[in-house]
């Protein structure tokens, strides 16, 4: 296929999920900020943004409007929810043609709602219900109607790329100082897993089974691990499957970080749970370059440089 | 609702396609009855539901970098098999003759030899690439799809009112017209047999396929879009995803070794056809403007060496040209032998020195139109313009008669539309496409009708308000006519085997500026969008 519809495919995987996952992550978050302290809400507020990798300045006053512009209404700044839907969309009429017709209508129903400004107007708790709802849409609508040709296998190796970096996000904030006891049940709500988690650990809830399972778990669709398996698999099917070592650099950093988190003992993952995450964020950048330089390179436009020639 | 179709008044001088002298036509007895059926308040309800399920489809179109819903009215047009079939054939003939017509001036030129037409009239055109002269189309062909657009005088005869052989568009919504209109008006539609427009994709791959160049029997053809910028991008997608070839974009492609070829996720892959719907002038920095980010450094070379097909052909442009418009009929009787099916709308040529003088004269009573059609801009309405505005366009007339033709305001026919809750006769054009396969033109049933929605406007396009009716040619009880075999009267010698073309120039990456290429795709001309009809 060609490079320029492949990565758009990729980045259409990529703005969905980080759609979804910004709605979910702040959707806890914000339960948190109301119920803790007025003294804390700044410092919560900026640890939250550094997590999500927005910069602000220090001398910056920072509260929770300032959080909700730049992670759900502006559309301007390339972090919110508003834009990724916007960029979802975007890449989708670039790839037009090689979309399934529902899930098009999907991002462009989805869009529209987004561009006349009917998002910014609906309550809190009901946008993130709403963005939630919406990329089941669209991810549904896609496995329901999309071969499982190249295309789709760029679509999913960014859903689960950007799962694996947003999730690693998630368990970063469980380091926050918090009054309202442990963070880890209302992580595992944003994920959709805690009750999956209390069947799994025969209800047995500590933080040290949360991390296991939000970062390890073989089975759970949004732990780090099982994202990280799939977007292997992706690279796997795209590659047509190689009797030995791999020649792609994305391949090797992706199996590379899963093993080191499967093998390595689970105190000493979470021993430093932020710069293990950091690491886990950068292995994520990485791999996309790499797979942006191994499929997408030369779709970058080449440009005339000689005068006109009579 | 049988109310709003009893108190339809036609607006009078012009031709109403529902309303004659003696009321309703036969053609529209079924679709006011089922239509009228309908309750007002229903009828709005499924407007809207039309409106809304166009949006979510991204049924649009760009002007200005602002996205906007197609404007689609819910009132159809109906056109009876017995005239559709004399419009057809019509089509044909003006696509055989204007094939002729090229082959021949990008070869020996015996047209102008044999005096019919002035060789300056076309080495004048500001479409006439002399790099096209020497390129043969594989099969033959340099028109593989054509609009040819019509109108419909005050006597209800269909005229051509212009020829569009380079990138005609509007297609698209021939075929999501139909759709919405199938889920909006389901009685209706029931209540006919409707010629379909979905085979469109099919016939125009087959005709590509069989443009392919010599020797290749699997070739791969694609659709180049100038990007999302483009009015017309909604089309470029529809077309490549209904025939499941590729869009590409100019930086999608790459000459190497007299070969276009496109980069893929496993390298670079050979092009066979091109369906581009990028203006010549974009096509290829080589050979034309230096600065195009749209277009691939080399294709022309490529095209020339026989090893990619280009459709439509560069250099089409000089059979659009209103000038050659005006030798048009002439040109039916001289390559075919046959007299014209459709007439052109009256026309004078300002190069003459009689013309020029009666036009001058009658200046407030004519629309005057530049030849180059780029944008419908420069086109003065005589009876609408101001003094001042008259003046002015007297001494461009002088300064430049080859610049310019004049037309008589020609009342065009009116449909019932369906407009603020009342239903009123508003002025339609007819644009039908063919694509010729190289054995057959083929014309789709219907094609797109443009509709002013302006009350008295002459003027369809939909960046002036315009909208579209769904079209529907009524199936006969007879068999489809075997099609005629058209033999040229005046056989077009062929030129001898093009030599190898200059060396290719290796492109220059460098990072192509976003403000630029933006800039590019929305200069495009697009035809649906911008051609006044008058």
């Amino acid at each position: 296929m060609l490079s320029r519809i492949a990565e758009s495919m990729f980045w259409i995987g990529r703005y969905v999920e980080r759609a979804e996952d910004t709605a979910r992550i702040l959707d806890v978050q914000t339960q948190l900020l109301w119920e803790a302290a007025p003294a804390q809400e700044e410092e919560t507020c900026r640890n939250l943004l550094s997590i999500m990798g927005v910069g602000v300045e220090d001398d910056e006053p920072v509260d929770t409007a300032t959080v909700l512009a730049h992670l759900v209404h502006d559309i301007n700044r390339p972090t919110s929810v508003a834009a990724n839907l916007a960029a979802a969309r975007e890449s989708a009429r670039r790839a037009r043609e090689t979309l399934s017709e529902p899930m098009w209508e999907a991002l462009n129903s989805t869009h529209r709602v987004v561009a006349s400004g009917q998002l910014a107007r609906m309550p809190l708790a009901s946008v993130f219900t709403w963005v939630r709802d919406r990329v089941a849409l669209v991810n549904g609508a896609a496995d329901a109607t999309m071969t499982r040709d190249e295309g789709w296998q760029f679509l999913v190796l960014g859903r689960f790329i950007e799962r694996a970096d947003m999730t690693s996000r998630l368990v970063a904030t469980a380091s926050f100082r918090s009054t309202a006891g442990s963070p880890w049940t209302s992580i595992l709500r944003a994920c959709g897993g805690h009750e999956a988690f209390l069947r799994t650990y025969k209800g047995l809830e500590t933080d040290r089974g949360a991390a296991e399972f939000l970062l390890l778990d073989r089975l759970f669709p949004r732990s780090v691990v099982f994202s990280m398996s799939r977007a292997e698999q992706c690279l796997d099917n795209l590659e047509g499957g190689q009797r030995a070592g791999f020649q792609n650099d994305a391949h090797r950093l992706v199996g590379r970080t899963r093993a080191d988190l499967e093998y390595r003992a689970l105190s000493e993952v979470t021993a430093d749970l932020p710069a293990e995450m950091e690491r886990l964020q950068r292995t994520c950048a990485e791999a996309t370059e790499a797979i942006g330089r191994r499929y997408f390179a030369g779709s970058e436009g080449t440009y005339w440089m000689g005068g006109r020639v009579s | 609702m049988q109310q709003v179709i009893n108190a339809y008044r036609p607006c009078g001088v012009a031709h109403d396609e529902m309303v004659g002298t003696d009321g309703l036509r036969a053609s529209y007895l079924e679709l006011a009855e089922s239509i009228g059926a309908l309750g007002v308040d229903e009828l709005e309800a499924r407007m809207e539901a039309l409106r809304t399920s166009y949006l979510d489809q991204g049924v649009t179109f760009d002007i200005g970098g602002e996205e906007r819903a197609f404007p689609l009215d819910v009132f159809p047009r109906v056109i009876e098999q017995e005239t559709w079939t004399n419009v057809e054939a019509g089509v044909r003939q003006r696509v055989a003759a204007l094939e002729a017509f090229l082959a021949d001036v990008y070869d020996s030129g015996q047209v102008f030899s044999d005096g019919v037409v002035p060789r300056s009239v076309v080495t004048t055109s500001s479409h006439f690439h002399r790099e096209a002269v020497g390129i043969r189309p594989p099969n033959g062909v340099r028109v593989h799809v054509s609009g040819i657009d019509l109108v419909r005088d005050e006597a209800g005869n269909f005229r051509v009112l212009e020829d569009n052989v380079r990138v005609p568009s509007g297609v698209s919504y021939v075929m999501t017209n139909r759709r919405a209109i199938a889920a909006a008006l389901p009685e209706s539609l029931q209540r006919h047999r409707i010629r379909s427009v979905a085979e469109y994709p099919q016939r125009l791959l087959a005709a590509l396929r069989a443009a392919a160049p010599a020797g290749v029997t699997d070739p791969t053809v694609v659709v180049l879009t100038p990007g999302v910028y483009n009015g017309a991008y909604f089309e470029h997608a529809l077309l490549a995803r209904t025939m499941g070839v590729e869009l590409v974009e100019g930086r999608d492609l790459e000459c190497r070794r007299g070969r276009v070829m496109m980069r893929t996720t496993h390298g670079l892959e050979p092009v066979h056809v091109i369906y581009r719907r990028v203006d010549d002038e974009f096509l290829d920095p080589v050979h034309f403007r230096g600065d195009s980010m749209l277009g691939c450094p080399g294709m022309i070379d490529a095209a020339r060496a026989g090893q990619v097909t280009l459709a439509n052909a560069v250099g089409n442009g000089v059979a659009d040209d209103k000038l050659v418009y005006t030798y048009m009929p002439d040109l039916i009787e001289y390559y075919l032998g046959e007299k014209p099916l459709l007439p052109n709308v009256d026309t004078w040529r300002l190069g003459e020195p009689e013309a020029l003088a009666e036009v001058l004269d009658r200046l407030d009573e004519l629309v005057v139109k530049p030849v180059d059609g780029s944008g419908g801009k420069g086109i003065v309405i005589g009876p609408a313009a101001s003094r001042a505005e008259l003046d002015a366009l007297r001494r461009r007339l002088v300064d430049d008669p080859r610049g310019w033709i004049a037309q008589p305001v020609v009342q065009l026919s009116t449909v019932p539309t369906w407009l603020d809750g009342d239903l009123v006769p508003r002025h339609v054009d007819l644009r039908p496409f063919a694509v010729n396969d190289g054995n057959d033109v083929w014309v789709l049933p219907g094609g797109l009708t443009r509709v002013a929605l302006g009350e008295g406007e002459l003027v369809v396009n939909s960046s002036r308000g315009g909208g579209s009716k769904d079209t529907w040619v009524i199936a006969g009880n007879a068999t489809p006519e075997a099609v005629e075999e058209v033999a040229p009267v005046h056989p077009v010698r062929m030129a001898q085997a093009p030599s190898e073309g200059p060396a290719m120039h290796a492109p220059d990456p460098a990072s192509a500026e976003q403000h630029g290429q933006q800039q590019q795709q929305q200069q495009m001309r697009d035809d649906v969008e911008e051609e006044p009809q008058c």
